[in-house]
């Protein structure tokens, strides 16, 4: 079998960019997490509530940058695309750095419900959206048969049609 | 950990003053925060450069399933991102609290 060499300096992806999809995708679902933000933070106060949604802030633009950079660089070349993936992981992670270092003495802040809501938020989505991504995978093998009131007798007539 | 409490007792010494226990354990807590978050980011940079050459890989052999690979690249990338999180969470608790 003979394979055609790729180059990945000149090589691009072409066509819709799902990450972005999936990522405005969990942008929408975050705004289920903001009850529990909530109650994560009732427990330190106000104080509280304002630092873990401002964790799920972070999480939500991270989440965003991410694809961004991936879904733009990937239209370049693949090389790119990896070489932001490696650099976009430090960046990102200077950036949540960053981000919490800038508000750690403000007085709204409380660090463990910010900490908490960091990981919560993060992990909650990623499960959330791989359910709908294994699914979306998986699509012709479960998809749901419709359910008709006929008969065993009617659908092997209708299938025998 | 030791080695930078260490250090500062010894540039303490060397200035003729002693560390106070609270000035001890202030050092040890941040090169240990430090130290859980350097280390907690290394794995997720070797996974994460892994998992995109593997991807990078998988779509140049094939084209048509590019989307696919891309959708389950950037959640493997994002699910191996949550191990560094930990680590900073790790970092901000053991620094300012």
């Amino acid at each position: 079998m003979s394979t055609t060499p790729v180059n990945p300096l000149t090589t691009s992806i072409e066509g819709p960019a799902p990450a972005m999809e999936i990522a405005v995708d969990m942008a929408k679902r975050a705004k289920w997490l903001v009850p529990l933000a909530a109650v994560v933070g009732g427990f330190w106060g106000v104080e509280g509530i304002a630092s873990a949604g401002y964790a799920v802030v972070v999480v939500v633009v991270n989440f965003l940058l991410a694809a961004w950079l991936l879904a733009t660089t990937g239209r370049i070349s693949f090389a790119l695309m990896a070489g932001a993936a490696l650099f976009g992981y430090l960046l990102r992670l200077g950036l949540i750095f960053g981000a919490v270092m800038l508000v750690r003495n403000a007085s709204w802040v409380e660090m463990v419900p910010l900490g908490i809501m960091l990981i919560v938020t993060h992990l909650g989505l990623l499960f959330w959206e791989l359910k709908y991504v294994s699914g979306s995978f998986a699509y012709p093998g479960l998809k749901p048969k419709p359910v008709s009131a006929t008969s065993d007798v009617d659908h092997a007539a209708a299938e025998a049609a | 950990m030791s080695t930078l409490s260490h250090i500062a007792n010894t540039v303490a010494q060397q200035a003729g003053e002693a560390l106070t226990a609270d000035e001890q354990k202030s050092i040890a807590g941040a090169s240990g925060a430090g130290m859980a978050y350097g280390l907690g980011a290394i794995g997720p940079g070797i996974g994460i450069g892994y998992l995109v050459g593997q991807a990078v890989q998988a779509m140049a052999r094939q084209p048509e399933s590019a989307g696919q690979v891309q959708t389950t690249m950037f959640l493997g990338i994002a699910f191996t991102e949550a191990l560094a999180l930990i680590g900073f969470v790790v970092f901000i608790l053991l620094k300012f609290v």
